[in-house]
C-alpha cells in the first residue's frame, strides 16, 4: 500500500513523542481492544432477510480511491451536472487564475528587484487598469453563476407524486431508513463491525449491516430528518447531501443511475460516534427492488403504479436530459 | 516625507526623558493603560495561546495519520479521564477538534492581529499618543485573559459523553444544548462571552481612536491602509459580536433555564441558531482576514519602495468585503435544507465578494510592478501571502456554488479552503508583520537568515498539510471524523508530514527570537530605509513609552 512504503520513509517525530507519552499514561494493549467496541454496537437487525441477496464487494461503485484526487466518479443525473460543471469550469478556472497570480508575482519578483530596476516608479493610480481588474473579475464570476444557478434549480426539482419515497432518520450514532409507501417499517443501518468488513471484502468503517435499498433509474424522493441532533446524509457518488434536523423535515430527490453500492458517511457533527455512522446505497433493478420489498414483509403500492415506475426507469436516460427546471 | 520625519524625531527626542517614565513591574504589565504594552500582552498571549491550539491540532494530526483509533485514549487521560472508553475516546477528538477552533479564532488570530498589531501600530501610525480609553484597553485585554481560562477549564469537567466541550467551534444546537449535558458547554460558552465582551470593547476603542486622534492633517483617505483595515474589523466586530453574544446567551438559556429558543419541540428551530451563528461567523472570517490585508499593504509598499498602488480602492475594497461580508453568511448552510430561491441568492451574492478581493490582489502586485524590490524577511512572508490567499480565495469561489457545495460541504475541501485563507493566509500575514514590527517593538533585528529559512520551511509544511486536503475532500472525506476508512490513508499520512514540518519552522522562529534579544543588534528608528514611510517609522526603535506628545503634522503633499 501506498501509505505503508509513505509511512516509513518519513521522521515519525510525533509518533515517537506519542510512544513515549502512552508509555506511562495508558495501556497500549488496551487502545486495539477498545477499537472494537465502536463496532459492537452494530449487529441488532438483521435476522429476516433470507430471501434477498444483498450485492457482494463486486457491486461496489461509489467509494473514495486512496491517492485519489478528484470527486467521485458520479452515478446520478444530478452528479454528471456537478461533475461537468466541476471539471469543466471551475478547476480550469482556479487553477487558471491561480497560475495567473503566480505568474505575475514570480515576473514582478524578477523585472523588478533592486538589482533589475534600481529606481522606483512612483506611478500609484491608473484608473483603465482598475476598471478593468474589477471587470475582468465580473464576467467569470458571471460565466460561472449562469451555470451554477441552474444547476441549483436541478437540485431542487421536485420528484414525481409517484416517486419512491424513504424516510430517512438520523439517530446518535445510525440511520433509520423507511419506506412508507411499501408498508416498510423503520430498517435500522449501523456500521458493520470493521474486521467483519473487511473478512468479506467491503471497505471498513463505510459498509453497514443493513443498507438503503434503493430502485435505480427512478427519481427517490428522500424524506430526511434528526432524532435527537443534527446528522448529514451524504452520499459523494451520488451528489446528494442533505442534513438531518431535529424538527424539520428535509426533502431532496436522488436518482441512481447504474445498480451498484455506494457508500457515504454522516457529514455533520453528532457527537462521539460521528465518524462511525456510514451511509451504503444499494441500488437495484426493479425486480430486485420488488423482491427486497417482499422480503421485509412490505409490497409495492399498487400493481398499477408499480408498472407506472418501470415505465419511468425506461425513460430514465430521456429524463437525464431534460430535467424539471 | 523625509524632512517631516526628522522633525518628528526632534520632538521626541526633546521629550525624552519624560516620555520614558515608566511605572514598576507589576503596575506596568497588570494594570497597564499603555497601547504598545497591551499591545506586547496580547502578543505573549496570542502566542502562548497558539502554542496550546497549534499542539492541539499535532494531537488530531498525530491521531490521523493512520486509520484506526491510536491516541485518544491516552489524550483522554490528560484532560483527567480514567480508562476511558470508547465514547469517551471519540469525545476527546471532538473536544480537540472544538478547542482548537476556538483558541485560534479568538485566542490566536484575533488577539495577535488586532489587539497586538492594532495596539501597537494604530495610534503610532495615526500620530496619536495613546488609544482613546487607556483603562478599557486594559480591561479587554483580561477579558480575553479570563475567557481563555474559561475555555481551558471546559475541558476537564464533564461535557456529556466525556470531559470538555465536544461540539465543534461552531457549537450548533441541539448538539450543543440537549446533545452536550455537563458543564462543560456552559464554560466554553462563557468563554466566548468574556472573550466577545473583550472584542467589542476593543472595537469601541478603536473606533473612536481612529475617528478622534488622528494627527492633524491626517484625512482619512490619508491614514495608512493598515489603520483602514483595523477600522473596518472594529466595525464589523461591533456588528457581529452582539449577534453572537444574543446566539450562545440563547444556548445558555435553553441548556439551563428551559427555554426552548432551538428546540423544535418547544417551538424553536435548530436552523435560528445556525443563521444567528454564521451572521457573525462570516464577518468573523473577515475580522481575520482584514487586518492581514492592512499589514501585507504596508510591507509591499515599503519594500518595492512605491506609494501602495490604488490606495483609494484598495481602502474601500476593503470596506466592500465589510459590508457584503454582513450579507452571505447562509452560505455556510447551503445543505440545511434552505429553500431555492435563498441558495440562488447566497450563491450570487458570495460570489460578489471575489470582486474587492480581486482588486486588492491585482492593486498588490501593481504595487511592486515598477518597483524596486527587496527581499527582506517580511516581503517574502508578504509575497507568500498573497499567491496562498489567492489560492484560499479561488477555492472560496468555488464553495460558493450551492449546487457544488452539496457535494464538498463538511469535507476536508472546506477544511483546505479556510485553511488556506486563515492558516497559511492570517498567520502568513502575521508572521509578515512579526518581521516588519518586531526590531520596532523590541528594539533588536531578528536574524533575516533564520526568518527566510522560518518562510520556507513554513511554507512546504502548511502546503503539504493543507493542499492534500482538498483531494481528501472531494474524495469524499468528511470533516471531524478521528477515524476513516482505509481509503483516505494516503494523503492524511501526507498531511501529518507536513505539521512535523510546521513544527520544525516554528522552532526556527523561536530561536529567531532568542536570537535577537540575547545577539540581535540593535534597530534603529527606520530599519528598513526609504520605502518605510508611515509614521512609526519616525520615532526610535522601541519608541519612548509616551509618544508625541507634541502631535506630527501631516502636509498636504504628503502621502500615505
Amino acid at each position: 500500500m501506498k501509505f505503508g512504503e509513505n509511512a516509513l520513509k518519513r521522521l515519525h517525530i510525533l509518533t515517537i513523542l506519542a510512544a513515549a507519552l502512552t508509555f506511562f499514561a495508558a495501556p497500549g494493549a488496551a487502545l486495539a481492544q477498545d477499537a472494537e467496541s465502536v463496532d459492537a454496537v452494530a449487529e441488532e437487525v438483521a435476522a429476516e432477510v433470507p430471501a434477498y441477496e444483498y450485492y457482494g464487494p463486486d457491486m461496489i461503485k461509489g467509494q473514495p480511491v486512496d491517492g485519489a484526487i478528484n470527486i467521485q466518479p458520479q452515478y446520478s443525473p444530478i452528479g454528471q451536472e456537478g461533475a461537468w460543471m466541476h471539471n469543466g469550469i471551475l478547476m480550469y478556472t482556479m487553477f487558471g487564475i491561480s497560475l495567473l497570480i503566480l505568474g505575475l508575482l514570480l515576473f514582478v519578483m524578477i523585472r523588478f528587484n533592486k538589482r533589475a530596476n534600481p529606481v522606483p516608479s512612483k506611478t500609484s493610480h491608473n484608473t483603465l487598469l482598475e476598471v478593468i481588474w474589477t471587470g475582468i473579475p465580473i464576467v467569470i464570476l458571471l460565466v460561472i453563476a449562469v451555470p451554477s444557478i441552474a444547476l441549483i434549480s436541478k437540485q431542487y426539482a421536485s420528484p414525481p407524486e409517484d416517486a419512491v419515497t424513504i424516510k430517512v432518520k438520523g439517530y446518535q450514532w445510525y440511520w433509520g431508513y423507511e419506506y412508507p409507501d411499501h408498508g416498510v417499517g423503520e430498517i435500522i443501518s449501523n456500521m458493520m463491525p470493521q474486521d467483519e468488513a473487511r473478512a468479506a471484502g467491503f471497505p471498513a468503517q463505510l459498509e453497514v449491516d443493513n443498507r438503503l435499498v434503493v430502485p435505480v433509474g427512478v427519481p427517490i424522493r428522500l424524506q430526511i430528518i434528526g432524532a435527537d441532533v443534527i446528522h448529514s446524509f451524504a452520499v459523494p457518488s451520488l451528489w446528494t447531501k442533505l442534513d438531518a434536523v431535529p424538527g424539520q423535515i428535509n426533502e431532496t430527490t436522488m436518482q441512481v443511475d447504474e445498480p451498484g453500492i455506494y457508500y457515504g458517511q454522516c457529514s455533520e457533527l453528532c457527537g462521539a460516534r460521528h465518524g462511525y455512522m456510514p451511509i451504503a446505497v444499494e441500488a437495484v433493478p426493479m425486480e430486485r427492488f420488488e423482491q427486497w420489498v417482499a422480503a421485509q414483509g412490505g409490497s409495492m403500492p399498487g400493481a398499477e403504479e408499480a408498472v407506472a415506475e418501470e415505465a419511468v426507469a425506461e425513460e430514465a436516460p430521456v429524463a437525464e436530459e431534460a430535467p424539471v427546471a | 516625507m523625509a524632512t517631516t520625519a526628522d522633525t518628528f524625531q526632534a520632538h521626541t527626542d526633546e521629550h525624552h526623558h519624560d516620555a520614558d517614565h515608566k511605572p514598576g513591574f507589576f503596575v506596568r504589565w497588570f494594570m497597564s493603560t499603555n497601547h504598545k504594552d497591551i499591545g506586547t500582552l496580547y502578543l505573549i498571549f496570542a502566542i502562548f495561546a497558539g502554542i496550546i491550539g497549534g499542539a492541539f491540532s499535532g494531537m488530531m494530526r498525530m491521531e490521523l495519520a493512520e486509520p484506526g483509533i491510536q491516541y485518544l485514549h491516552t489524550f483522554a487521560t490528560w484532560f483527567g479521564a480514567e480508562n476511558p472508553t470508547m465514547d469517551q475516546a471519540l469525545h476527546t477528538w471532538n473536544v480537540l477538534i472544538t478547542a482548537h477552533g476556538l483558541i485560534m479564532v479568538f485566542f490566536m488570530v484575533m488577539p495577535a492581529i488586532i489587539g497586538g498589531f492594532g495596539n501597537w501600530f494604530v495610534p503610532l501610525m495615526i500620530g496619536a499618543p495613546d488609544m482613546a480609553f487607556p483603562r478599557m484597553n486594559n480591561i479587554s485585554f483580561w477579558l480575553t485573559v479570563a475567557g481563555f481560562c474559561s475555555l481551558l477549564a471546559s475541558a476537564f469537567v464533564p461535557g456529556g459523553t466525556g470531559l470538555g466541550a465536544g461540539v465543534g467551534w461552531t457549537v450548533y444546537a441541539p448538539l450543543s444544548t440537549t446533545g452536550s449535558v455537563g458543564p462543560a458547554m456552559d464554560f466554553a460558552i462563557f468563554s466566548l462571552h468574556l472573550a466577545g465582551a473583550g472584542s467589542i470593547l476593543g472595537a469601541t476603542n478603536f473606533i473612536t481612536t481612529i475617528f478622534n486622534m488622528r494627527a492633524p492633517g491626517m484625512t482619512l483617505h490619508k491614514m495608512p491602509l493598515f489603520v483602514w483595515s483595523v477600522l473596518v474589523t472594529a466595525f464589523l466586530l461591533l456588528l457581529a459580536l452582539p449577534v453572537l453574544a444574543a446566539a450562545i446567551t440563547m444556548l445558555l438559556t435553553d441548556r439551563n433555564f428551559g427555554t426552548t429558543f432551538f428546540d423544535a419541540a418547544g417551538g424553536g428551530d435548530p436552523i435560528l441558531y445556525q443563521h444567528l451563528f454564521w451572521f457573525f461567523g462570516h464577518p468573523e472570517v473577515y475580522i481575520m482576514i482584514l487586518p492581514a490585508f492592512g499589514i501585507i499593504s504596508q510591507i509591499i509598499s515599503t519594500f518595492s519602495r512605491k506609494p501602495v498602488f490604488g490606495y483609494l480602492g484598495m481602502a474601500y475594497a476593503m470596506v466592500a468585503i465589510g459590508v457584503v461580508g454582513f450579507i452571505v453568511w447562509a452560505h455556510h448552510m447551503y445543505t440545511v435544507g434552505m429553500d431555492v430561491n435563498t441558495k440562488m441568492y447566497f450563491t450570487a451574492a458570495t460570489m460578489v465578494i471575489a470582486v474587492p478581493t480581486g482588486i486588492k490582489i491585482f492593486s498588490w502586485i501593481a504595487t511592486m510592478w515598477g518597483g524596486s524590490i527587496e527581499f527582506k524577511s517580511p516581503m517574502v512572508w508578504a509575497i507568500g501571502f498573497i499567491f496562498l490567499f489567492t489560492v484560499g480565495g479561488v477555492t472560496g469561489v468555488y464553495l460558493a456554488n450551492g449546487g457544488i457545495d452539496n457535494n464538498v460541504h463538511d469535507t476536508y475541501f472546506v477544511v483546505a479552503h479556510f485553511h488556506y485563507v486563515l492558516s497559511l493566509g492570517a498567520v502568513t500575514g502575521l508572521f509578515a508583520g512579526f518581521y516588519y514590527w518586531f526590531p520596532k517593538m523590541s528594539g533588536k533585528m531578528h536574524s533575516e537568515f533564520l526568518a527566510h529559512l522560518h518562510f520556507w520551511i513554513f511554507f512546504v509544511g502548511v502546503n503539504l498539510i493543507f493542499f492534500p486536503q482538498h483531494f481528501l475532500g472531494l474524495n469524499g472525506m468528511p470533516r471531524r471524523i478521528p477515524d476513516y476508512p482505509e481509503a483516505f490513508a494516503y494523503w492524511n499520512g501526507i498531511s501529518t508530514l507536513g505539521y512535523e514540518i510546521t513544527v520544525v519552522s516554528v522552532l526556527v522562529w523561536f530561536v529567531n527570537i532568542a536570537y535577537a534579544y540575547t545577539m540581535g543588534k540593535k534597530a534603529e528608528g527606520n530599519y528598513w530605509g526609504e520605502g518605510a514611510t508611515t509614521l512609526e517609522w519616525t520615532l526610535s526603535s522601541p519608541p519612548p513609552f509616551h509618544q508625541f506628545e507634541t502631535l506630527p503634522v501631516i502636509e498636504d503633499k504628503d502621502h500615505h
